[in-house]
């Protein structure tokens, strides 16, 4: 079998995310379980957003809505003294796929900008609903005291959590690929590329990309349960627009429509950060650039760099093989 | 809720609604001729107004502050647009915001260095810190001064844009931007001097809300979300639209934050709706906006094709 980087670079990236956990322990670093585990989870979110970005074309700036949905169903649910995990997950992907509806039904009547637009609407919508909610802390936030129990295991715990994250995004990556890979997943491309033509061959469109859309913000509700657990905190600022604007930055850095991209982009803009902040107090000053100028170099993100280069090896071999 | 009271609340609406319309203009052409989305245009006004208070507070003339804002702003947004954002114009929105994302995170940090991250103040000058009246209703004089200087912007852009060779340009440009290339007009250089108004504008808003608002890293993100809200409202390259948006947002905007919070005082206990209604009536621009999309997603008064 011949070595191909596209494959290889993500999955020594999993693998080193799976040994994380137990450098940790021998560095005695619990640091860097919550670190790794932000960009496990966030990466859950980026793929969810490449899923309608990168493959479906609808370019959604409101993605933290759902981040923001799935974090408040666990704190609330707890508020109440509900610790069990499968209620919290059951109210997160009911709440999600509801609003996911919702909007979707309402942003997939526009296009381009304008979808862009409405989607930030309906994100600080539900922002603004969150910071209205002065019994679940308003602005302030909410803590979040008794995490996610599923049975005999707690999210309290911060390798169980890890790991849970971590096999999520794995059964996230698994997924996703056998979606846009199905019939369903080729609806949704071609009707990125023309929905007339698409719609010409008698598909409803509208109807695969709105269950796209509905899956997509399932899968980010997730990531949201998931990172309540983790910060043991809730606020509205995980709804906030630059949130939203952070997720794209992280698919587009990694790739658009590229399956590992997200998780290339995820671990590569959070840790770009974490340098960043150790370097100097004003490391947006250096971040903000970084942002802009990898966007004027590059169009396909990190996984198109890997690509080139994977094609810079293989096109010596495609020569030695014409050759013979 | 007395009459007095409610056209005061009227023309704060208007004051904002101005404000916004500043904003909208030069953002709205840049985004109807180039299809450009700039979301940079926030740290634009925030830019503008540090600028403006530096000068004002190391001067003490209030005039000053504008004569030297005009030029300033038009070298930072030129600026911009050569180093960032020319190369961007043929890719798509993606690239565009995420562009201007960074660009914003760059701004807000350049503000915090050297302005330092608590909000910067700067004073009502002393002529206009009094009270004027109008037909038996006192209004702050500075206030008002905010409405005239908007409403001229508006009668200046108006003047320019339907009366002048490069208003017809602009118009030109807006509707067939390639036609009007291909007739031999410098479209990039066109865009570069709308840019540039922009910038101006932007700064000018700059100047005039930050002797009411506090001058902060940050402070051009609210109104930036509120002058898309605007934008996409009033049709994407229209000014006559973004004007009659910006006035129907600042209007709906400050009346729901007056009206809701006494409304909700009816049906819960007073301080959950002291909290509530505030929060809820930011969520009302939103959901006008929301509601506009979707039966209308060429917004309210688009710019008339052929």
């Amino acid at each position: 079998m011949k070595f191909n980087l596209r494959i290889a670079v993500p999955l020594l990236l999993l693998a080193a995310l799976a040994l994380v956990p137990v450098y940790a322990q021998l560095a005695q670093q619990p640091f860097y379980l919550i670190l790794f585990g932000r960009i496990v989870i966030f990466a859950i979110a980026a793929l969810s957003l490449d899923l309608i970005i990168g493959y479906g074309g609808m370019v959604s700036f409101g993605h933290a809505l759902f981040l923001g949905l799935g974090a408040y169903a666990v704190a609330i649910c707890s508020y109440y003294g509900i610790d069990n995990g499968f209620a919290h997950l059951a109210v997160t992907l009911l709440l999600c796929a509801g609003v996911g509806m919702v909007t979707g039904v309402l942003s997939l009547r526009t296009t381009g900008i304008a979808f862009i637009m409405i989607t930030l609407a309906f994100a600080q919508m539900f922002y603004f609903l969150a910071v209205s909610l002065k019994q679940y802390g308003g602005d302030d936030g909410l803590s979040v005291n008794a995490g996610s129990r599923f049975g005999g295991v707690t999210l309290d715990n911060p390798t169980v959590l890890y790991y849970t994250a971590f096999v999520v995004l794995c059964l996230c990556l698994w997924a996703g690929r056998r979606l846009v890979q199905a019939r369903f997943g080729m609806v949704v491309r071609g009707a990125r590329q023309n929905n007339r033509r698409m719609r010409a061959l008698g598909f409803p469109t509208l109807r695969y990309k709105l269950a796209a859309y509905v899956v997509s913000a399932m899968a980010c509700g997730v990531a949201g349960m998931l990172y309540a657990n983790l910060t043991h905190f809730v606020s509205p600022a995980y709804m906030t627009w630059t949130t939203s604007g952070e997720m794209i930055v992280m698919v587009v850095l990694g790739g658009l429509g590229s399956f590992f991209g997200p998780l290339l982009g995820t671990t590569a803009m959070l840790l770009a950060e974490e340098g960043l902040k150790a370097l100097t107090e004003h490391w947006m000053i250096l971040f903000g650039p970084l942002i802009l100028v990898s966007v004027l170099l590059s169009r396909r993100g990190l996984y198109g760099l890997i690509e080139d280069i994977q094609l810079r090896f293989s096109r010596g071999d495609n020569v030695q093989e014409s050759e013979a | 809720m007395s009459l007095a009271l409610f056209v005061m609340q009227c023309l704060n609406g208007l004051q904002l609604g101005v404000l916004l319309f500043l904003m909208a203009a030069g953002l709205t052409l840049v985004f109807g001729i180039m299809n450009f989305v700039n979301l940079a245009h926030g740290s634009l006004y925030m830019m503008g107004a540090f600028i403006a208070a530096s000068v004002y507070n190391h001067t003490g003339s209030f005039g000053l502050a504008a004569l030297a804002l005009v030029p300033a702003m038009l070298a930072l947004g030129l600026a911009v647009e050569y180093i960032a954002l020319k190369k961007l114009y043929d890719r798509d929105h993606l690239d565009q915001v995420l562009a201007t994302f960074g660009l914003i995170l760059f701004f807000n940090e350049l503000a915090r260095m050297i302005w330092g991250a608590s909000p910067y103040y700067m004073e009502v000058p002393d002529w206009l810190s009094g009270t004027i009246d109008l037909f038996g209703i006192t209004y702050p004089a500075y206030r008002f001064l905010i409405i005239v200087v908007g409403l001229a912007v508006a009668g200046g852009c108006y003047l320019l844009i339907h009366k002048t060779r490069l208003g017809m340009l602009i118009r030109a440009g807006a509707t067939h931007r390639q036609m009007v290339g291909a007739l031999g007009v410098n479209i990039v250089l066109l865009n570069s001097l709308l840019f540039g108004l922009g910038a101006i504008l932007a700064g000018v808003a700059g100047l005039m809300a930050g002797p009411i608002l506090s001058v902060q890293p940050g402070m051009g993100e609210p109104i930036l979300i509120l002058t898309m809200v605007v934008i996409v409202i009033g049709g994407i390259g229209s000014v006559r639209g973004a004007f009659l948006a910006a006035l129907i947002v600042g209007v709906v905007d400050t009346l729901g934050r007056t009206l809701l919070p006494a409304l909700l005082r009816g049906l819960l206990d007073r301080s959950t709706a002291d909290t509530a209604g505030p929060a809820l009536a930011s969520m009302l621009i939103y959901l006008v906006m929301a509601v506009v999309l979707a039966v209308r997603p060429q917004g309210l008064f688009p710019v008339k094709h052929g």
